[in-house]
């Protein structure tokens, strides 16, 4: 096997073909979108993918989460409690009794797979910046927020600041210099999962969350 | 010949089929109509499309050299890379990975680089159970059938067929034909396997070398599911699929969703750089990269044919082709179907047994006019039909010269002479204008559907002297 690559590296390079490169910069135009252009968009692509935003503050986003949840009867809500969002979401469930059950882990992921799997109703994360353009989250998991958390549980709920919604996706890898050191895991979320497998027809919620719910934070 | 007669046989069974002809053309319809409103401005399009080629064409031109930093930068982020020649090499790796952690399942996203393996056949000849988690693939698998379009693997059949197909496989789940419900149990059903499942495997759609990442693209969630849950994950690639930049990637998510299935985006977009490092609560302990080469670097040497290792396989010039729309991806019997098939495959496989494909195309040309990265698909169709039938240097395809027959070159060959001999060519002429009223009015199978062609009376020569257009 060690062969193999030495084999194959041999090949191209005595096979390469004696082509120049392509030059020349493609100017490809996009015009800079201000904010609220940015929102009205990320809205509008967020919409026509089923997923549900909701406009809220820096204060009463906790609260919301709670109608949220509640409005969908979900038993339990799983947050991260090392994560950006923890203290306030706490905050907001001692405040306020709800039908909803506040359940957070530490430990790692292996030993409660069972009970992400098959108990958790629903979870929240945080999200690192979004895309405009095509209506996408942004979500760098961290040791602190494991990346299961958008992905076994059915409803996934993602806080997002508006400040941190870029225009494109060049914009956002530029911006925030991805280049300079990937995570182990970085994922792109627009809308809940689906399929269009059977006649082409759309069905939400096959493998990942069945619903996506964002909250915008201005 | 023999591949000849099969692959017609294919098509003659293909086109008998009333259901499938329906299903392939509402789809293929359907795919275009999207594509063509996801690109509102064609020539912001055409932009996009030369800046796709290029990025695709220059990280071709620096390929080996791009694969060393890949490993490089893969091996330092903790994701072993193992390099296979050949399809049996390939396999022999996963086999290996699988039998070092006593693995008896896998579970598997999409790939089109393990249909080209034919992984799952191989493994289940170990003992392996391999289990398609995309619902197409899943569908298909049950069916024991290959998929049929490397995007929709299962558009060949209707959600009928598939509620018999679960009713028959899972007794228990009650009937029914409501495509939700039948997504729904797809899910059931997997959501046990995924959690149980000790190796993931999915393809590749860009690799990264600049960082070393892995870029999925899917809408399901099952990619991530395998490459997320099981401790384990395998990722199998052809070696052209790597990019050079993180830049690059943008630009391409700009085209291949949109010319896929008219998305702007996939609903994932999944990157993957490294295992669980310390102290991380989840995701697989493991991350193998397997670079399939298997005549991919054969294609490479020849400027030509290499235009079509740029591909992202994003089905475009399936979806817009009139012969695979009205065929299906079955009746092409290789794993990539559709105008790129008909280029890859037989380059692969030797134009001796798959000749045959490049002459399923009536060459319109739509799918060189649909392709993001402007692989002039045409042009390397009729290259490797000539290719076929003459077999002088320096063209090298597996097979040239295989399909050359006496009695056609001899037609040509006289065609030519008649032709660069004026007063033989008019002689010729005058006989076929002046005898027309004995061609045959039944011309064996073209005649079945279609009048026999007329041959005009008068020669278009005879019509422009008669119009006062000088000779020269
Ligand atoms: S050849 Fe072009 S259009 Fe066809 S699958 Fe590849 S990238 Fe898409």
């Amino acid at each position: 096997m060690s062969n193999s690559r030495e084999n194959i590296l041999q090949r191209l390079r005595r096979g390469r073909p004696e082509l120049p490169a392509a030059t020349g910069e493609i100017q490809i135009d996009s015009l800079a979108w201000d904010l609220e252009q940015r929102i009205n968009t990320f809205c509008d692509r967020m919409a026509s993918v089923k997923a549900e935003v909701h406009m809220v503050t820096e204060g009463d986003w906790p609260t919301k989460l709670r109608e949220l949840a509640a409005d969908r009867q979900l038993s339990n809500l799983l947050y991260a409690p090392k994560g950006p969002l923890a203290a306030e979401i706490e905050s907001a469930w001692t405040e306020n009794d709800s039908c909803t059950k506040l359940i957070t882990r530490e430990e790692s992921v292996d030993e409660w797979k069972q009970e992400l799997f098959y108990q958790v109703d629903g979870a929240v994360t945080s999200v690192r910046s979004g895309i405009a353009e095509v209506g996408t989250l942004i979500l760098w998991p961290t040791r602190e927020e494991p990346r299961t958390f958008s992905l076994v549980p059915p409803v996934h709920f993602a806080v997002l600041k508006a400040e941190n919604l870029h225009h494109t996706f060049a914009d956002a890898m530029e911006v925030e210099q991805w280049r300079q050191g990937m995570p182990t895991n970085v994922v792109l979320i627009s809308g809940p999962s689906k399929s269009a497998d059977i006649e082409q027809t759309l069905a939400y919620g096959v493998h990942g969350p069945t619903e996506l719910v964002v909250l915008l934070v201005r | 010949m023999q591949q000849k007669v099969e692959f017609e046989q294919r098509v003659h069974k293909a086109l008998s089929d009333s259901q499938l002809r329906q299903n392939f053309r509402s789809t293929m319809d359907g795919l275009m109509a999207k594509r063509s409103q996801a690109f509102p401005d064609k020539e912001r399009l055409e932009k996009l499309r030369l800046q796709g080629a290029q990025i695709r064409a220059n990280a071709l031109l620096k390929l080996p050299e791009l694969l060393e930093q890949l490993e490089e930068r893969c091996t330092a982020n903790g994701i072993r890379v193992h390099w296979a020649e050949t399809v049996e090499q390939a396999n022999q790796a996963v086999l290996k990975i699988m039998q070092d952690h006593n693995a008896t399942n896998l579970i598997k996203g999409k790939s089109m680089v393990s249909e080209e393996m034919e992984l799952n056949h191989f493994l289940e000849q170990h003992g392996i159970e391999v289990l398609e988690s995309d619902l197409g693939e899943f569908i298909v698998q049950l069916a024991g059938e290959p998929p049929s379009h490397i995007v929709a693997p299962a558009i060949h059949k209707s959600r009928q067929d598939i509620a018999r197909l679960f009713q028959e496989k899972f007794p228990d789940i009650p009937y029914s034909e409501d495509v939700e419900t039948l997504t729904r149990s797809a899910r059931d059903i997997l959501r046990r396997k995924f959690y149980e499942a000790s190796i993931g495997l999915s393809g590749v759609n860009f690799a990264v070398a600049e960082t070393g990442t892995i870029c999925l693209v899917e809408n399901e969630g099952n990619g991530r599911m395998c490459t997320t849950i099981p401790d384990v994950h395998i990722a199998v690639t052809g070696i052209e699929k790597v990019v050079e930049k993180l830049s690059d990637i943008p630009p391409l998510m700009e085209l291949l969703p949109r010319s896929a299935t008219g998305q702007h985006i996939t609903t994932y977009f999944n990157m993957i750089t490294s295992p669980r490092k310390e102290g991380e609560k989840d995701g697989p302990r493991e991350v193998h990269l397997v670079l399939l080469d298997n005549g991919r670097s054969s294609i490479y040497e020849d400027p030509e044919l290499m235009e079509s290792l740029r591909c992202i396989r994003c089905g475009a010039c399936m979806n817009h082709c009139p012969v695979y729309a009205r065929i299906g991806g079955h009746a092409y019997g290789t794993t990539i179907p559709g105008p790129i098939g008909s280029v890859i495959e037989p380059q692969k496989l030797g134009l001796d047994r798959f000749g045959v494909l490049p002459t399923a195309s009536t060459l319109c040309g739509a799918c060189g006019e649909a392709c993001p990265v402007r692989i002039p698909l045409p042009k390397l169709l009729n290259r490797l039909r000539f290719e076929q039938v003459r077999d002088d240097p320096p063209d090298n395809t597996m097979g040239k010269g295989s399909q050359r027959s006496i009695r056609e070159s001899l037609v040509w060959n006289l065609w030519s002479w008649a032709n660069t001999h004026p007063a033989l060519y008019r002689l010729g002429c005058l006989f076929l204008t002046r005898l027309r009223g004995l061609v045959p009015k039944q011309l064996g199978v073209w005649t079945r559907v279609r009048k026999a062609p007329a041959i005009a009376p008068k020669t278009l020569h005879e019509l422009a002297r008669e119009m006062g257009i000088e000779d020269e």
